[in-house]
């Protein structure tokens, strides 16, 4: 595609940055958009005065419009709330790809749509490619240690069509390089690692803030109760720390079950698990035939593993660590992303 | 690099409650200033009187042009500025000499006035807010319940910055007096300069903002009149400058170019008035031609002549904005927070105005640089904005 309309999400940080600029240069008639999604008035963390100026900056240094589209109340409705409340329920979600579903591709590229914009792009490290047959892939980005295509198993035929990810092409140091090349103030910038909306440490607090605690008994395999704990919210599959049992061997945690507020504990090897049960599947292109030989990935920047897929279900050739519900389970084709869904 | 800013972009510029351009009195009024004429007024040299000379001239047509006299002029960096000191430095001061500990202000007041009154609140003042009319006045039986014998300060604008209706002023004061006789009586007159006269309208207050730019003065200058000595603790402490009230070498340049700009604009004012109320009344009676649905925000029988607020159901502020100014036409929503994102405007809220609404209502400001290209344009890009939104929706 040249010539396109195109409205680049630019959140401040390189990766967008560079997105911008090399659509600019491949003749694309460029605008960008900030989002403003969370906080707004202070001078850090996301969506801060100075990640949206640092946006704007750069637009203007390329000689592009920019816009801020104020997102924060469907980000508090579909992003940060069902976050506190999957806590509660026992799931650990992943919040950056509900705003990837319902925000990114899905607000602001109607918003994009409406305002008659043909695509729109983002800095993820993916890559859009068009088949022979005119359908859409999303393939893994050149730079593995940060390919994206996970927290983007969502995008389908529709969204994809209208989708640049220009960075795919490029490894992390060529952005820089490349931003660097054009003196583009954000080449230095540090990559945001955290959930953008609540620092790591203070995870534990916000979710209790909004959802309070869930305290209950922590209990073995054999159902006996073993400690106590403080919270159900503190608690993911595979957890180790701060479980109050003082075993010799290591323990971890194998089944939260919210409906009693109970935290099940085992050994690494009760971690394992031969099959994931994925829930509420979206395809780029349709559903892999049941016995398909696929790859799974189950965190953001997993090595994929062996697996067949199953109607609603995937058989790993070998055992993996129990994907705590609430996360994706992404399947592959090697390089091309087939689709995926949520963890049971 | 864009060199865009050296002339503008050429769109049609319907923005002027937010700025507008300087006039060009203010321009050649300043610009020996800021070079020839540079020195500090504070001085005892010949320099020093020349700049003290023109920065008293200045303040002398500024006070005659808003009813005070000179001495009652405090030059300011802008309006936030003289709504921060007057705020601010009535109600301390009161409290100092334990005159009381209420503040009352209307819902619908810039945000530097709520942002003051948020502050006092914080130092333990009662800070009453009362709400406006669907019409966009001020409510002055909520008024008259809120003020009483504790009652320090009170604080209404002269023409609300979003709507444009001019509120009842001597109303208000009426009740003012009768009920808190020495309740301080503040007035933001930022949007009020371009249309009417501030001097007559104005009269019943003690304390009245103003800003430069938005009446073709330069930004970052503004002024409060103080009247009759009343006692405001100061925002800045320094150098004693402007009797005490604002430390800080005075921005000469920016005075001299606001006097010259208030001078050109009570000159002009009345033809301005005639002028651009007839293209506000042309793009209005147009866009309810060709928008179904066209709500019109405020009374438009207390309106300035600039002034066209419209909520169009079913499309969306933000993105009608971004829209227009794809098609080269500069309006504005609600207020802008820091990050330039849209807010539901507080303004339309606090009239009653249903959520919904607020979301999708935009300002098109007219102002004395207004042309009738500007209203053909906007007559054009709008319903198209409009025409390709809800077919998206």
């Amino acid at each position: 595609m040249s010539g396109c309309r195109v409205l680049v999400a630019m959140s401040g940080g390189v990766d967008s940055s560079v997105a911008a600029a090399l659509l600019r240069d491949a003749g694309h008639d460029v605008t960008g958009a900030t989002l403003r999604l969370w906080g707004g008035t202070t001078d850090s963390g996301c969506c801060s005065v100075s990640d949206v100026e640092d946006a704007r900056r750069v637009a203007a240094q390329l000689d592009v419009p920019h816009y801020v589209f104020n997102l924060s109340d469907e980000f508090e409705r579909v992003v940060v709330g069902p976050y506190a409340t999957a806590h509660a329920e026992g799931r650990t979600p992943n919040p950056c790809v509900e705003c990837n579903r319902s925000i990114k591709f899905g607000a602001l590229l109607e918003r994009a749509e409406a305002l008659g914009f043909d695509a729109v792009a983002t800095g993820h490290h993916a890559r859009v490619e068009q088949g022979a047959d005119g359908r859409w892939r999303l393939e893994r980005g050149v730079d593995r240690a940060k390919d994206q295509s996970y927290v983007l198993y969502m995008l389908g035929q529709r969204e994809l069509a209208r989708t640049l990810l220009p960075i795919g092409a490029l490894t992390k140091a060529q952005v820089r390089a490349e931003a660097s090349r054009l003196g583009l103030r954000t080449a230095e910038k540090p990559e945001s690692m955290d959930v953008c909306f609540v620092r790591r440490e203070d995870r534990l607090r916000f979710v209790r803030d909004r959802i309070g605690a869930r305290p209950g008994p922590v209990i073995d395999l054999q159902g006996d109760v073993v400690a106590r704990h403080d919270g159900i919210e503190r608690f993911t599959i595979g957890q180790r720390r701060g479980l109050g049992v003082a075993a010799g061997a290591p323990r971890y945690v194998v089944a939260v079950d919210a409906g009693r507020a109970t935290v099940t504990i085992g050994s690494a090897a009760d971690l394992l698990c031969n099959r994931v049960e994925v829930r509420d599947p979206r395809w780029v292109v349709s559903a892999p035939p049941p016995g398909s030989r696929v790859q799974v990935q189950t965190r953001a920047h997993g090595v994929p593993s062996d697996a067949v897929h199953r109607d609603g279900m995937v058989e790993l050739a070998a055992p993996i660590r129990r994907v705590a519900p609430g996360q994706v389970v992404a399947l592959y084709d090697g390089d091309v992303l087939l689709g995926g869904g949520i963890a049971a | 690099m864009s060199q865009g800013w050296q002339t503008g972009p050429d769109g049609a510029y319907l923005d002027h409650a937010a700025s507008t351009p300087m006039r060009p009195e203010a321009i050649e009024a300043m610009t020996p200033f800021l070079a020839g004429c540079f020195a500090n007024p504070s001085g005892g040299h010949a320099a020093a009187r020349a700049a003290k000379s023109a920065l008293e001239d200045a303040r002398e047509t500024v006070a005659t042009l808003l009813g005070a006299d000179a001495g009652e002029v405090v030059v300011t960096a802008g309006g936030t500025e003289a709504d921060n000191l007057a705020l601010l430095g009535a109600a301390r001061a009161a409290r100092a000499r334990g005159a009381g500990n209420s503040v009352v202000t209307c819902a619908f007041e810039h945000k530097a006035v709520l942002a003051a009154a948020e502050h006092l609140e914080r130092e333990g003042f009662s800070v009453r807010r009362i709400p406006a009319t669907r019409g966009g006045l001020v409510d002055l039986d909520a008024l008259a319940e809120a003020v009483d014998a504790s009652t320090v300060a009170v604080s209404v604008m002269l023409v609300n910055n979003e709507v444009g209706t001019i509120q009842p002023l001597d109303d208000v004061a009426g009740i003012v007096r009768e009920r808190a006789p020495a309740a301080v009586l503040h007035t933001d007159a930022v949007q009020a300069v371009p249309w009417i006269d501030v001097a007559a309208a104005a009269a019943p207050a003690d304390l009245v903002s103003i800003s430069a730019h938005k009446f073709g003065g330069p930004k970052g200058t503004g002024a409060l009149v103080v009247r009759g000595g009343l006692p405001v603790e100061p925002l800045l402490e320094g150098g004693g400058q402007e009797r005490g009230r604002r430390a800080g070498t005075v921005n000469v340049a920016g005075a001299v170019a606001m006097a010259a700009a208030l001078r050109a604009t009570a000159d002009a004012r009345d033809a301005d008035v005639t002028r651009v109320g007839c293209l506000r009344d042309r793009l209005l009676v147009g866009l309810g031609d060709l928008v179904d649905g066209l709500v019109v925000n405020g009374d438009p029988r207390h309106k300035v002549a600039g002034s066209c607020h419209v909520g169009i159901p079913g499309v969306d502020a933000e993105l009608l904005l971004v829209a227009l100014d794809r098609l080269g036409v500069y309006a504005a929503a609600g207020s802008s927070c820091s990050s330039g994102a849209a807010e539901p405007s507080h303004v339309l809220l606090a009239m009653g105005v249903p959520v919904e609404l607020a979301r999708c209502s935009i300002r098109l400001s007219l102002g004395y640089a207004s042309k009738e290209v500007d209203v053909d344009r906007a007559l054009a890009a709008i319903p198209e904005a409009v025409g390709m939104l809800r077919r998206a929706a």
